[in-house]
């Protein structure tokens, strides 16, 4: 084992860190802005809620990289996408990687937030447009701050996820956590080392990402008074 | 090839659960072992493990071989990706299965035993029943998580579904058509298998009661 050789290209692993969580951080933020509404449509059953229904079973029934592959080689066949304004941006595999990643995070979160919405007990609405407030006030001011509180921790699972999930990233060329690795390792003819760097990478931005999410969780959860998870660390359901 | 991928896995996957929950459920010593193993496994991502379980058990399998002087044994990327989708599933099973057994009121074991019933028979037609019921749900999710994990494998040079369709796509030059028809049938896949298991679901449950 050369592990002598991982540190001293720690600047290397340190941009695959870098990269990764950035990725994940912007694609999980920009998801969360797309299940917003998505969620919301899905929950009231407003119009559009079919179309809203499709987006989610497509991206939720397909693995990541073959919508990754779709987007990054897929979109290039044709002409009018190569000749578009968007090019610039679609050339890139970081943009096809932040992008596919979005609409990838933003299904599984709208599940969630529709989740949440469906399980707000019939009274806080009921108390909320007993006060008068309009139903744009209702959803907004009561409704969702309360759902969101409720959702915090299968929210931490999907960051989680994405984490996980953007390792398909290093496939399209992008360096990233394992990226780094695979280059390390295919630089000095190794079998472990690089992608054992990179595994316990992982484990310790998994392990970061849930720790955030449980000072979250104590800060806007302690009201509803959760028992501590004693199912170790990494708990929580699959997505 | 995508299928049968999924299939050998999630059948290992069951098996390492399964041995899993049992040892986290009786011993102190495998169940804090267990616990480890599945906190360290579901921190890292499939594909990471994917390589570590092609490059590094080529290695491994070289070392043993060399040491009990077999011929030079070749790890496939269907074995490599089947047993590190076995083994890292497998991980998430364990607490699915162990959810459900807690699920299962004590009583029900203790009645087993009161009417004479031996620990194995007990287990088989008191406990297993009633286990199946709470763990269907939880399986069901952990099937469909693994069968789009398996696209992953494409990596390491497997030629499944994304695989074909990626050299598919590269040879005729419409990468968009191949790719997404690679997407339908994932679709289709996971469709048929979601009314699969609502089917089963439905036929295990007992009338008027939510579990």
């Amino acid at each position: 084992m050369r592990f002598d050789l991982v540190l001293e290209h720690w600047a290397a692993f340190a941009g695959g860190v870098w990269m990764t969580l950035h990725l994940t951080l912007l694609a999980v933020v920009i998801g969360f802005a797309i299940a917003l509404p998505v969620g919301l449509v899905r929950a009231l059953r407003t119009r559009g809620h079919l179309l809203a229904e499709g987006y989610v079973t497509l991206f939720r029934g397909t693995p990541l990289l073959v919508q990754l592959y779709l987007v990054y080689f897929g979109l290039a066949q044709f002409d009018v996408v190569r000749e578009s304004l968007f090019w610039p941006i679609l050339r890139e595999a970081w943009w096809c990687a932040l992008i596919t990643f979005s609409l990838n995070s933003g299904a599984y979160a709208s599940e969630i937030v529709r989740g949440a919405l469906e399980t707000a007990p019939d009274g806080e609405a009921e108390g909320a447009r007993a006060l008068g407030l309009s139903e744009r006030q209702v959803v907004w001011l009561v409704l969702m701050p309360s759902a969101l509180r409720r959702a915090l921790p299968q929210l931490g699972n999907e960051v989680v996820f994405m984490l996980q999930g953007s390792v398909v990233a290093s496939v399209i060329t992008l360096q990233d956590v394992l990226g780094a690795g695979r280059t390390f390792n295919a630089r000095y003819y190794l079998a472990y080392e690089g992608l054992l760097t990179a595994a316990a990478l992982y484990l310790a931005l998994t392990a970061l990402v849930v720790l955030c999410f449980r000072a979250l969780e104590r800060r806007y959860l302690s009201h509803l008074n959760l028992r501590p998870e004693r199912a170790g660390l990494m708990a929580g359901a699959l997505r | 090839m995508t299928v049968g991928l999924a299939v050998t896995a999630f059948a290992l996957a069951t098996v390492v659960g399964a041995v899993g929950a049992v040892c986290r459920l009786s011993g102190r010593w495998s169940g804090a072992i267990v616990l480890g193993f599945t906190s360290v496994a579901r921190g890292i991502p499939d594909l990471v493990l994917f390589l570590i379980f092609y490059f590094g058990g080529q290695r491994l399998v070289n070392q043993i071989g060399a040491l009990l002087g077999w011929e030079y044994v070749a790890l496939s990327q269907f074995w490599a990706g089947a047993l590190a989708i076995g083994v890292l599933y497998g991980a998430y099973l364990v607490e699915t299965f162990r959810g459900a057994f807690s699920s299962v009121p004590t009583g029900q074991g203790e009645a087993a035993m009161a009417i004479g019933l031996s620990r194995l028979q007990g287990l088989w037609t008191v406990i297993l029943p009633q286990l199946v019921r709470a763990a269907l749900p939880g399986y069901a999710n952990v099937w469909h998580v693994l069968v789009k994990s398996t696209a992953v494998v494409s990596v390491i040079g497997l030629e499944d579904l994304v695989g074909l369709a990626n050299d598919a796509g590269k040879s005729v030059r419409e990468p968009f058509l191949f790719f997404g028809f690679a997407l339908l049938v994932y679709l289709c896949v996971y469709l048929a298998s979601n009314s699969a298991f609502g089917a089963l679901e439905r036929r295990v449950r007992i009338p008027g009661r939510a579990i």
